[in-house]
């Protein structure tokens, strides 16, 4: 067991890192990737995307096609339209504000919905696997436990909790600092910080827990604080299980209709798209044939933070820490 | 955190960012124009930089017209009202009102959940000038919906009309079909129909598909028989469970639905058999109408939305709709309907004037001329409907024809908006009408 | 929305965004200056307040909460276990209980197995990228809109029409008679927990992908020069690099799948046999107005995962002896 300095560690170049690991990742590639791997991953990709394919095409297609005929008949039937997205898109309404209103809604509730449980998460992962106290396991079981309590029974004392602390909280602050607007989006983000956590900290600690003792150990040797620790050498070596749990916190908030709802005070001004998307279907239902184009209007942006993401994960990070 | 993981974090929300601008492009204010004359609106006083906020299920184009219907109320007393409308309205407004941050007034579609938040203690009792405007412009029935423990809560707002038989004129001319005038009559027809019509067309279409509230278009059938067959009495009984649901009159009201709905020789014309109906949405029910493949499908007044555009609704059009007939042609007709009623959670004053403009008739003519709905406010000139099927529903609402809520929006949740459906999902795919009622009786919760 | 208000949306989110750095900074700032003596204890309380507290005023309390109401009538008076006797005493409640075990079964199951098989077949493969996106778009659509691609799927129309649904397009095909698939039990929660697993595939695959990721290089290498196969790699350094997630994946979905209603609400509102506890749960607390029976019904659910938290125990075990 040979390990690297803490300093080495957490100073590693992210890009010598990578350059280094593509290298590898040629070598080792042939041999890796048989003929029936490929072919097995081509047959699952084809499986999993023949369903939202189909959706993408009636998206395209008018109401009375749809309901008449299937979508690979588009070429028999041939007849497209972009009359579902101009409606999902442009589909005037006195009552609601126009998209792009809920588009920065749902944009300003996702980032920090998204950020402050991967913060306030990762330092309890860390302090339940590395920091040694009585009751750690305890605790970690208890919160991972947590995740099966519903949301939907969580809502009443949140709300109750919320209305007797954070508004009149709120209150004061705009009345003694008048210039700081009050946040509409406050109680969204701490009640989606809350639903994520449990969650976040179990699989942020098991990654983190992996992180090989020698070189946390070293470090501490070394005389650095846990917060040293934390922030130059752990969050780095966690980032690709960072990556994974920020792309399916944000999924989840992006596509959450029932939080924003309850949360965002009685307003429509923090609405989120999934509000607008779910009102342009009808209150009865006669529209559906508009969810079509809703569907791939609403995954544009979960599919740039998915590739926009995507860099982090990268092989090697743990390279030359330990010889395994 | 690296300056790396700074950056790289950085571009999905600049990107996503930049979308949003994109998209922001097409938005832009809408100004606000106000009316010329604010004498109508003297009497609910000015108020500075006070704001209402209205949450219920109205969403879409009539949310729009909800808005526009209070704009001149807005212009002339300084009162913004803030309108939140989702499809959510029912399952959250029980939550929002237990944590305490409850709009100021809810539009509730249902009497029974109504009667349920106020029994939970949440509402304030209606201000004196919405009573004055209840006593003056509903009858007693209407008033009864929006008081619960002999404590008046709210005013009725909008209403429907339910039992609508839809059919097209030509295709009955052609074959040279009446309307029936009673429910034998109706009976005669439907064996008529299956008859002489042929391989293609069937006497009914339906569907109950709902999401998941599949099944309700069912409870309509069965709300309008119990209602024809044993009048206005047994109704209320079965409603408030003086009598239980499976009794034996419910049953025989089940079973006169069932003649027409169960039977694969009258159904589901264009669509398949009777099991069909149970995965055909509702709203896709009643258009082999148009088609010739099928000759009446039973639907509310709202059904007129759903034909596709440029289908003439009139006496003489592509379709048009005749009451479900009464039990007898000389009795007395009675019409089964929805409505929502008003509820406040707060009283200030500002909330109280804008209760008191919702249940006035100047609001009900306002509303109405904007189009799509009807109102039971005696005060509306059935005039200013935006249909002749419109206008004709305000009048048999204001006429002398006895009108009754919807019994399952009337019954406790856990049956009306649940059992009773699932009842007849299960009615429909095959199960008999005792073993559903009894299930239905069973669900009915205690106290 | 006017420019303004734009700009007030975002002055918002930067103020919460720097208020929380700040507080988070600050935290670590004065817990490295925290007194020698005392300062590991700080240091775990700065590290774990935050989560706790959080935890405990959102989750814990409700949970309390909730398991409190089980007991409890429509009107708030205690009524004992009736509401469970209620649970299992409906037509219904055992279809609905053994629907919920086919689910936590099958979809942890299957998901995670296609999950892992894709994740290392398209490892450092070219365009690796896209394929993942592919798998992980179904996680991306929410699960009311998967709900409405698959109702397409399995769509049924009378034998003469042509079929719009793909499954029954392909059974006519072969000349055999369209079938209503979501109406015919057992065959129907089959092919609801289909839906599941198409959704759950993409977490299993992101998670796993991540972690094989984390597996030193050397070790594949090393492998690959004592001569081992493909599949002798995978068995003996792939899979038990991965342990560990392969425990949080499994476990991750199966709470998820104990929780999920809406694609069986949306599909079929559980009726023709498919419902299962959450949505009678939802159904029961939030449609019904009888919150008693929603709560008893979540309580259920916490016991049905009680076998997956105790497995974790003991996992949790085996890793503190092995370091």
């Amino acid at each position: 067991m040979t390990s690297t300095t803490p300093n080495v560690a957490a100073t590693l170049p992210a890009d010598s890192t990578r350059a280094d690991d593509t290298t590898k990742a040629k070598r080792v590639k042939r041999r890796l990737t048989s003929r029936g791997a490929t072919i097995a991953s081509l047959i699952i990709a084809i499986i999993w995307t023949i369903p939202t394919f189909g959706l993408f095409v009636s998206s395209f297609r008018p109401r009375e096609e749809i309901i008449e005929n299937g979508w690979w008949t588009i070429f028999q039937n041939w007849g497209l339209t972009l009359e579902n997205y101009q409606e999902v898109l442009l589909s005037p309404s006195v009552s609601a504000p126009q998209l792009g209103s809920y588009f920065v809604n749902s944009i300003a509730i996702a980032i920090p919905a998204t950020i402050f449980p991967l913060v306030i998460a990762s330092m309890a992962a860390y302090a339940l696997a590395w920091i040694k106290f009585k009751g750690a396991s305890t605790i970690f079981i208890v919160i991972f436990a947590l995740q099966i309590v519903p949301l939907q029974m969580a809502l009443i004392p949140l709300l109750q909790i919320f209305t007797g602390v954070i508004t009149p909280a709120q209150n004061w602050i705009s009345e003694v600092l008048p210039f700081i607007p009050t946040s509409n989006y406050l109680q969204i983000w701490i009640a989606h910080t809350i639903f994520a956590l449990p969650l976040a900290i179990f699989l942020l600690h098991n990654f983190i827990s992996e992180i090989p003792g020698e070189v946390i150990e070293a470090a501490r040797v070394d005389g650095a604080s846990h917060s040293q620790v934390f922030f130059r050498i752990v969050l780095p070596l966690a980032l690709p299980a960072l990556a994974s749990f920020a792309i399916f916190q944000f999924l989840w908030v992006w596509n959450d209709l029932l939080v924003a709802l309850i949360f965002s005070g009685g307003t429509s001004e923090a609405a989120p798209l999934t509000q607008r998307l779910a009102e342009l279907v009808g209150s009865r239902g006669q529209e559906w044939q508009r969810l079509t184009a809703a569907a791939f209007v609403s995954l544009v942006i979960p599919l740039i933070v998915f590739f926009g993401l995507q860099r982090y994960f990268v092989r090697g990070l743990l390279a030359g820490s330990t010889k395994g | 955190m690296s300056s790396t993981l700074r950056r790289r974090l950085l571009l999905p929300i600049a990107a996503a960012g930049i979308v949003g601008f994109a998209l922001t492009g097409c938005t832009g204010d809408i100004a606000a124009e106000g009316p010329d004359d604010c004498s109508d609106y003297e009497e609910y006083g000015t108020f500075e930089g006070a704001e209402v906020s209205i949450q219920g299920t109205i969403i879409e184009v009539e949310a729009d017209r909800l808005v526009e219907s209070w704009a001149d109320f807005e212009a002339c007393t300084g009162i913004e009202i803030q309108y939140q409308g989702t499809q959510e309205f029912e399952a959250n407004i029980e939550v929002l009102a237990e944590g305490g941050n409850a709009p100021d007034l809810g539009i509730f579609p249902q009497p029974g959940l109504f009667s349920r938040i106020a029994q939970a203690g949440h509402f304030v009792e209606a201000p004196a000038a919405v009573e004055e405007n209840v006593d003056e412009f509903w009858n007693e029935d209407w008033k009864a919906y929006g008081t619960v423990d002999d404590t008046f809560y709210g005013a009725p707002l909008m209403a429907s009309i339910k039992g609508y038989v839809w059919y097209s004129p030509a295709t009955f001319e052609e074959n040279g079909w009446e309307v029936p005038e009673d429910l034998d009559g109706l009976m005669e027809l439907t064996a008529q129909v299956a008859e002489e019509g042929g391989d293609d067309l069937k006497p009914w279409c339906f569907g109950l598909g709902s999401d998941a509230a599949t099944g309700w278009p069912g409870t309509d059938w069965v709300e309008d028989m119990v209602l024809r067959l044993h009048g206005p009495e047994v109704y209320d009984q079965w409603v408030a469970h003086e009598i239980p649901f499976n009794d034996p009159q419910i049953v025989e009201a089940f079973d006169a639905v069932g003649e027409i709905l169960k039977n694969e020789d009258y159904v589901n014309g264009g669509i398949g058999d009777v099991r069909s109906a149970l995965s055909t949405p509702f709203g896709e029910g009643g258009l082999p109408i148009l088609d010739g493949e099928c000759a009446m499908h039973h639907q509310a007044s709202f059904y007129e939305g759903f034909w596709p555009e440029g289908t003439e609704v009139a006496p003489d059009g592509d379709v048009w709709a005749f009451i479900t007939p009464p039990a007898d042609a000389s009795g007395e007709q009675a019409v089964t309907g929805g409505g929502e009623i008003v509820g406040a959670f707060d009283d200030r004053e500002e909330v109280a004037a804008v209760q008191a403009y919702l249940s006035s008739d100047l609001w009900a003519n306002n509303r109405v001329a904007l189009g799509g709905v009807i109102s039971a406010n005696n005060g509306l000139d059935a005039s200013v409907a935006s249909s002749e099927l419109l206008t004709q529903s305000i009048e048999i609402l204001q006429g002398e024809t006895t009108f009754r809520f919807d019994a399952s929006d009337l019954m406790p949740a856990a049956v009306g908006s649940s059992s009773f459906f699932t009842g007849i999902v299960d009615w429909i795919g095959g199960d008999d009408t005792q073993s559903v009622v009894d299930a239905i009786e069973d669900s009915w919760p205690a106290e | 929305m006017t420019s303004a208000d734009l700009i007030e949306k975002i002055v918002q989110v930067l103020i919460g965004l720097a208020v929380f750095a700040a507080v988070v900074g600050l935290v670590m700032f004065l817990v490295d200056r925290a007194p020698k003596k005392r300062r590991d204890v700080v240091q775990l309380i700065a590290f774990l307040a935050p989560a706790v507290l959080l935890l405990g005023a959102g989750l814990v309390w409700p949970a309390l909460r909730t398991t409190g109401l089980a007991f409890t009538s429509r009107s708030g008076a205690f009524v004992g276990f009736e509401n469970f006797a209620w649970i299992f005493t409906q037509e219904d409640a055992l279809i609905t209980v053994r629907n919920t075990i086919i689910w936590v079964v099958l979809v942890p199951l299957l998901s995670t197995i296609v999950g892992l098989a894709y994740a290392v077949f398209i490892d450092k493969s070219r365009g690796e990228k896209y394929f993942k996106a592919l798998v992980f778009m179904p996680m991306a659509i929410s699960f009311v809109g998967a709900s409405i691609i698959w109702r397409f799927v399995y769509e049924y129309r009378q034998a003469d029409d042509p079929q719009i649904g793909l499954l029954n397009a392909i059974v006519t095909a072969f000349g055999a008679e369209p079938v209503r698939w979501l109406q015919e039990p057992p065959v129907n929660t089959f092919l609801l927990i289909i839906v599941m697993i198409w959704i759950q595939t993409g977490f299993a695959m992101v998670v796993l992908s991540a972690s094989i990721k984390g597996i030193p290089t050397e070790q594949i290498e090393a492998a690959q020069l004592d001569g081992t196969n493909a599949w002798q790699r995978f068995r003996n350094v792939t899979l038990p690099g991965i342990r560990g997630s392969l425990v949080v994946v499994v476990t991750t979905i199966s709470i998820a799948t104990l929780k999920v209603f809406d694609i069986v609400r949306t599909m079929t509102a559980g009726n023709y046999d498919t419902s299962v506890i959450a949505n009678e749960m939802v159904t029961q607390a939030f449609r019904a107005g009888e919150p008693g029976r929603g709560s008893a019904l979540a309580v259920v659910l916490f016991i049905l995962v009680l076998p997956i938290v105790i497995y974790n125990i003991r996992i949790l075990r085996q890793q503190r002896e092995i370091r």
